[in-house]
């Protein structure tokens, strides 16, 4: 039945990605987006990967979405008609296609368990989280403990596409300071229902930050569901009720901070004689060292995700009102 | 029928090269990025399936405990991390762009090669 439910879901993300390339309203391809990031999630959910459904709902259809209205309203919102070269790209596009589509032939099929993925190190992982970091949540192991030094890696990722955007969108060339924006304040339906969800959006937030450890969740989801929760707030009252809430130096501490939290607790490992984000060192049980290890530093991520992704946002809305 | 179960390949193919399309094709550069980020959509559609076992369910372990088969953690650790990467390059991305409508006035990239041309073509 879910493999009947898969391939109908599969295909109509086809159909939206088909109909977002070909649309010539750039508005239209930017909602078109959003259904086909929920489609994805909904599809990830079936593929037994409920952390990265979460992931994928809160940024593919809620931020990605905000951020590319905002540079929508600040550029043009229609492509202009007409391209050069059209038929060589469809060509090579279409030998690609069928190179590829002959070597997924050779492919494991769909759920197979003697797949070579599953021989290498993720048994490995399944069969030692219980015993060397004791949470329930496999995938939040792998993520914070087992290969933490990749995750850190990550974060600064971010951290650094946060810095890009401050920088580019820093000053202002030659528009005049624009007028007050009052969002949707005069759309009371808008308002209301946007204003009774907000806190329970926060709330989720904070519990799948917390609740990371044993169920599906961690710093990465909750940054994007809090950061869309304070996106949701400054889209009803306007950037300038949102900038107020969280000030702009808070915001870049957050962006610094959380980066910093993280690395400290590599560091603060290695002056405790482990190597570096050995968190077994930080607590006399190595279980419990982990387990504050962990929380530490799904800390830092959610704080430096949050902080980007609003001053990414901030940085868009209070170029111009949209 | 065996080769159903390619079936989730095959549309990450499929999507992968729409998104390239549009990066190759398409001259409004919103709508490269647009196409970038369908690109990255098929690859993360393409790890997620190849970490799926069948009668397996996410790798959580439950209280219930006993025998449980989990699909594979290890490219859902992976793709969750790239998306929160992919959003913060695609907003940096959308920043150039922004800065190129303030300095060009226009985001088709021949009517940006035409000017560039034209005040390269002054100063010579």
């Amino acid at each position: 039945m879910s493999a009947v439910f898969g391939i109908f879901l599969l295909t109509l993300m086809l159909i939206t990605a088909i109909a977002v390339v070909r649309t010539r309203n750039l508005f239209v391809a930017t909602t078109l987006m959003g259904i086909f990031s929920l489609l994805l999630a909904s599809n990830f959910f079936l593929l037994d990967a409920a952390d990265v459904a979460l992931t994928e709902a809160a940024v593919g259809a809620g931020i990605s979405t905000v951020l590319f209205l905002s540079a929508l309203s600040l550029t043009a919102e229609q492509e202009k008609p007409g391209h050069r070269g059209r038929l060589v790209a469809l060509a090579v596009v279409l030998v690609t296609t069928l190179a590829l589509l002959h070597a997924t032939l050779d492919s494991p099929l769909l759920g197979d368990i003697n797949a070579p993925v599953h021989q290498h190190v993720a048994p490995w992982y399944i069969d030692n989280t219980p015993l060397a970091i004791d949470v329930p949540n496999v995938v939040t192991a792998v993520l914070a403990s087992f290969r933490g030094f990749d995750t850190l890696g990550e974060v600064f990722v971010v951290f650094t596409a946060g810095i890009g955007v401050m920088f580019l969108l820093a000053h202002y060339p030659q528009k005049p300071p624009h007028q007050p924006h009052h969002g949707l304040r005069h759309y009371l339906i808008q308002r209301l229902v946007g204003r009774t969800v907000i806190p329970f959006i926060l709330l989720f937030g904070f519990y799948v930050q917390f609740h990371g450890d044993f169920g599906p969740g961690g710093g990465f989801q909750a940054g994007t569901l809090i950061a869309a929760g304070i996106i949701l707030f400054a889209l009803l009252e306007g950037p300038n009720s949102a900038i107020k809430v969280i000030p702009s130096g808070v915001l870049k501490g957050m962006v610094a901070g959380g980066a910093l939290l993280y690395g400290g607790v590599g560091v603060a490992t290695m002056l405790l004689g482990g190597t570096f984000l050995d968190y077994s060192v930080l607590s006399s049980d190595p279980v419990a060292g982990q387990h504050l290890g962990i929380l530490l530093i799904e800390l830092g991520v959610g704080i430096t995700v949050t902080g980007v992704l609003l001053s990414i946002f901030f940085a868009f809305a209070s170029r111009k009102h949209f | 029928m065996e080769y159903l179960g390619l079936y989730n390949y095959w549309i990450a193919v499929v999507l992968l090269m729409t998104g390239f399309y549009a990066v190759v094709a398409k001259r409004n550069m919103v709508k490269k990025l647009i196409g970038l980020s369908l690109f990255q959509a098929a690859v993360f559609l393409m790890y997620i399936t190849m970490g799926k076992v069948d009668g397996g369910t996410a790798p959580i372990y439950t209280a219930a405990g006993g025998e449980q088969i989990f699909s594979n953690p290890l490219p859902q650790v992976l793709i969750l991390t790239a998306i929160v990467v992919g959003i913060s390059t695609t907003a940096l991305g959308l920043a150039i762009v922004v800065r190129t409508k303030e300095e060009y006035g226009t985001i088709e990239e021949d009517e940006i090669q035409q000017i560039d041309e034209h005040t390269s073509g002054g100063q010579q």
